[in-house]
């Protein structure tokens, strides 16, 4: 735990295929994932609201998006570094609407160790 | 006499507005486009690049939030009556996809390649006649590295 842990996490390898090309799986840690749960914030849902008469981007429901499945990631990191692993293979994101407003990011894997 | 005035003015403003963003949007696209054409993004898994000649390979995704504006919406609720293509809304899924495949290029800087690229829409708002008609879009895929020396080739098989 503490520093050592951090650094692992720091480290863990990532990636949304099979495998991680150029090194050997040694150990399979089992599913792994992380959630976040997140609602819109009321002053970005007005002026996505505004926004919404013109057309384009709303930022501030990117960045919002951005941050929270970031959030799902490091948590799914998190799990696996408990588990010993140092690399999550085969991972997926998905979104699911709970209720009006609010949105569940989901990431999940495959925690491995590799060499 | 005001409600009559806001009825128009909200589409005409959309369409002005909404179109020149839309013309905007397209060319920065292109442009972005253009300049990431060494960066190939594919949707299967393994490509053939010797194992060893990987140095790093590292999970990229680049999401966007969009919406259409007041007119458009409006066409698509005429359109509902009869049927048909929507046709204001393909250029909407198709901004929302290009501009997050290319904001996931751009995470991947000094990647040869981006496999397995996977890209996923939601609507974000489900109540669509009051408040937030939009869309999100999310590409993600493994980028992978080379070592120098190594070039990509480009028939992937």
């Amino acid at each position: 735990m503490g520093e050592t842990q951090t650094a692992m996490e720091e480290n863990m390898i990532l990636t949304n295929i099979e495998s991680v090309p150029g090194k050997r799986i040694t150990e399979h840690f089992g599913l792994v994932s992380g959630s976040t749960i997140r609602a819109k914030h009321i002053g970005k849902d007005i002026m996505a609201g505004l926004k919404n008469i013109v057309g384009g981007e709303l930022k501030g429901y990117t960045q919002l998006l951005q941050e929270s499945r970031e959030q799902a990631v490091e948590r799914m990191t998190e799990q696996a570094g408990m588990l010993g692993a140092n690399a999550i293979v085969n991972i997926r994101f998905s979104t699911s609407s709970v209720a009006a407003g609010v949105a569940e990011l989901y990431a999940y894997g495959t925690a491995v160790r590799v060499e | 006499m005001m409600d009559i005035l806001i009825f128009i003015l909200l589409p005409v403003l959309g369409y002005l507005a909404g179109t020149w963003a839309e013309k905007r949007h397209y060319r920065s696209i292109e442009e972005r486009e253009s300049r990431y054409l060494h960066l190939p993004g594919v949707t299967m898994g393994n490509v053939e690049i010797g194992e060893t000649d990987v140095e790093k390979a590292e999970m990229v995704y680049g999401s966007v939030v969009i919406s259409t504006d007041y007119f458009k919406r409006i066409l698509a609720g005429l359109r509902n009556i009869f049927g048909g293509t929507v046709r204001s809304y393909e250029t909407l899924t198709d901004r929302a996809r290009r501009e997050a495949l290319l904001r996931m290029k751009e995470m991947a800087a000094g990647a040869s390649v981006i496999v397995n690229v996977r890209i996923e829409t939601s609507a974000i708002s489900k109540d669509v006649s009051k408040g937030v008609a939009c869309l999100e879009a999310i590409a993600y895929g493994t980028a992978l590295t080379l070592r120098e020396n190594n070039e990509i080739h480009t028939s992937v098989t």
